[in-house]
């Protein structure tokens, strides 16, 4: 019963998303609107580790860096894309779960884990600035310091180097991709794996008292959240034809969190609309220069901490349900993380 | 023996930087669980306020000492009526909205100063020991880090505010029921941070070449420094800076200043992997 409705609310999204998506290139260009989803997918990453598993990572862009980093070196050194994309989800996964169980297996508490994941992100950045110089050389690629690393095979139909996947096809195949990932994070959600990892969110001890390993399951959700994070950044990358150190900054990673702040914790749809609508509102602003654009996210993201502290999408679901009282919301609507937990844990810090 | 004098004096240098960088911090995260990710911003207005009074024609300690703490201290205060007394209490809710807060401010000063270098220059001059020259102004940063230490052990342990303070951040209610508005604690301290983050963004200001986005050079090894020092403010405070001052002064000589900035970060990880409460979660304890 409960698979079922489980089952008719993702495929409500999924046939909704895809509409829109059919619908969306009349009004904006299929060029913004690929990275658009490709931002839409970052956040998902940290939507899924952060608002079910509980776990708040501030170098969420590391591996977001580190897939296009991936994608883009063995690109070069392979010239055909099929192994490089492959790849560039890998690599992040892996490097994710390495860094997951030392921080998991090591039980550091909230805080701690967002200094490390943010110290880590900034290891990636300060040396993939530092790299200018021609010995850093990984295979045939060299990793250009702070001008990134340009002109790197993109993406082609596999086994033909030479038919490549741009413009238009590439804004379908993202499209298939973030759907594909929706369904896939959906369910893994509805899964017994999924069901506990919210348990552990909701209260750590009691899952562990229950005789669940709670550490390998943290890294291993860890780590699924850093290979969609490299996923989205191997499509960066072959969106934007070069990467470059500043995919490991600070501001990027400061955006992924705004994202889901904005769009909502604790549902998979509301970190994807904040990042779309939030991203979207950059690039206009971009092309305007009364206001400072950053002064605009800061304040966007200080007012809803204040005053929308659940996100775009909870608030409109708990207004729609208030509105309409009879009909049965979406589950995910209920699904909150308990802030107030993580917050209970931090004080820990006051040994 | 001339080289050993000048490694000295780095050595001592890179510490009391850490020290200068992470005081408005440490306070702030110290006393009032507030982790203040606009700490960086708030030394950045430190330094503007400093290099606008300059070339307003106020001499440069004045400005340094007094016109950046009091500014950046008044942004502070106004910051914390804000926002940040909504937040009391909720540690990650505060860092995103302070996060926020540096966004808006980096945003600001790009508006207002533009996004070019502005600086002024040190106004104390080097001297020579032995065949090297030493930056005079280096060993100006040392003092005031050390006036920094001192001063604040000694507000909190000897004056009577400090031991109002102390006693609000153990036990508010119990403050309260005393007299003592737990509010009006809270908004004094979080101006006393902000006051020591403009003081350090002041006296750095002539260091360094100042953009908008400098905040975000320091808050990251300010962050970690106060992080990894752990719950007590100034043993915490003095024994990172002087850990990670070491660390990465001594990977800069070996090797290079990158080498030296990635070793720190290192070393803050492998640190708090091996004491999880910070350094003073595990020596000093119950210390200040």
């Amino acid at each position: 019963m409960v698979a079922a409705s489980e089952l008719r609310s993702a495929l409500t999204v999924l046939v909704i998303a895809a509409i829109l998506f059919i619908v969306a290139p009349a009004v904006i260009e299929t060029y913004t609107l690929t990275v658009l989803i490709i931002y839409g997918m970052l956040a998902l990453s940290l939507g899924l580790i952060w608002g079910f598993g509980g776990i708040l990572c501030f170098g969420q862009a590391a591996f977001f860096g580190l897939g296009a980093y991936t994608y883009a070196i063995s690109a070069i050194n392979i010239g055909e894309s099929t192994v490089p994309f492959v790849l560039g989800i890998a690599v992040p996964a892996a490097f994710a779960f390495i860094l997951g169980a030392m921080l998991f297996y090591g039980r550091l508490s909230d805080v701690y884990l967002g200094v490390i994941t943010l110290v880590v992100t900034l290891i990636f950045f300060k040396f993939m600035n530092s790299t200018a110089g021609p010995e850093y050389v990984i295979g045939n690629a060299r990793l250009g310091g702070f001008n990134g690393i340009p002109g790197f095979q993109t993406l082609n139909v596999p086994g033909d180097p030479g038919s490549y996947i741009y413009d238009v096809d590439y804004y379908w195949f993202c499209v298939v991709a973030i759907l594909i990932v929706y369904a896939l994070v959906r369910w893994l959600l509805a899964s017994p794996f999924g069901r506990i990892a919210v348990a552990i969110r909701e209260n750590e001890t009691r899952v562990e008292l229950m005789g669940y390993d709670v550490r390998i399951r943290k890294t291993v959700l860890f780590s699924i959240g850093g290979g969609i994070a490299g996923l989205s950044g191997t499509l960066f990358a072959n969106w934007a034809e070069i990467v470059t150190p500043g995919m490991f900054s600070l501001a990027q990673s400061a955006e992924i969190i705004i994202w889901c702040i904005v769009g909502g914790l604790g549902t998979l749809v509301g970190p994807v609309i904040g990042a779309m609508a939030l991203a979207y509102l950059k690039f206009l602003l971009g092309q305007q220069s009364l206001v400072d654009n950053m002064m605009l996210l800061g304040l966007i993201l200080t007012l809803s901490v204040l005053f929308l502290p659940r996100g775009i999408v909870p608030s409109l679901g708990t207004l729609l349900a208030r509105a309409m009282p009879k009909r049965r919301r979406k589950r995910q609507h209920h699904r909150r993380p308990r802030r107030d937990a993580e917050e209970s844990r931090g004080e820990v810090l006051d040994g | 023996m001339d080289l050993a004098g000048v490694i000295a004096i780095e050595m001592v240098y890179s510490v009391a930087m850490l020290v200068l960088i992470s005081a408005g911090l440490a306070v702030v995260f110290g006393m009032m669980r507030v982790i203040n990710l606009a700490h960086g911003e708030f030394m950045m207005m430190g330094g503007y306020a400093t290099i606008v009074s300059v070339h307003a024609g106020i001499n440069i300690y004045i400005a340094m000492l007094i016109v950046a703490p009091l500014v950046v201290g008044i942004i502070g205060l106004i910051v914390e009526r804000l926002v940040i007394r909504y937040l009391y209490g909720r540690l990650i809710d505060t860092m995103l909205a302070t996060w926020g807060l540096s966004l808006f401010f980096i945003g600001a000063a790009t508006m207002i100063f533009g996004n070019t270098t502005t600086g002024i220059s040190p106004p104390i001059s080097g001297f020579a020991l032995g065949d090297f020259q030493v930056n005079g102004y280096n060993l100006f940063i040392v003092l005031v880090a050390a006036v920094i230490l001192i001063a604040m052990f000694a507000a909190l342990s000897l004056t009577r505010f400090g031991l109002i303070a102390r006693g609000t951040m153990q036990r508010p209610d119990m403050a309260s029921a005393l007299g003592y508005d737990p509010d009006r604690i809270y908004m004094l301290t979080f101006f006393a941070g902000s006051a020591l983050s403009g003081l350090a963004g002041g006296i750095l200001a002539p260091l360094v070449g100042l953009v908008p986005t400098t905040g975000a050079t320091y808050i990251a090894k300010a962050f970690i420094t106060v992080i990894s020092g752990g719950a007590s403010v100034i043993a915490g405070l003095a024994s990172a800076a002087t850990l990670f001052g070491l660390i990465s002064q001594s990977f800069t000589f070996l090797f290079s200043p990158v080498v030296g900035e990635v070793a720190l970060l290192v070393a803050a990880v492998v640190l708090l992997r091996l004491l999880p409460q910070g350094i003073t979660g595990r020596f000093f304890r119950g210390g200040m």
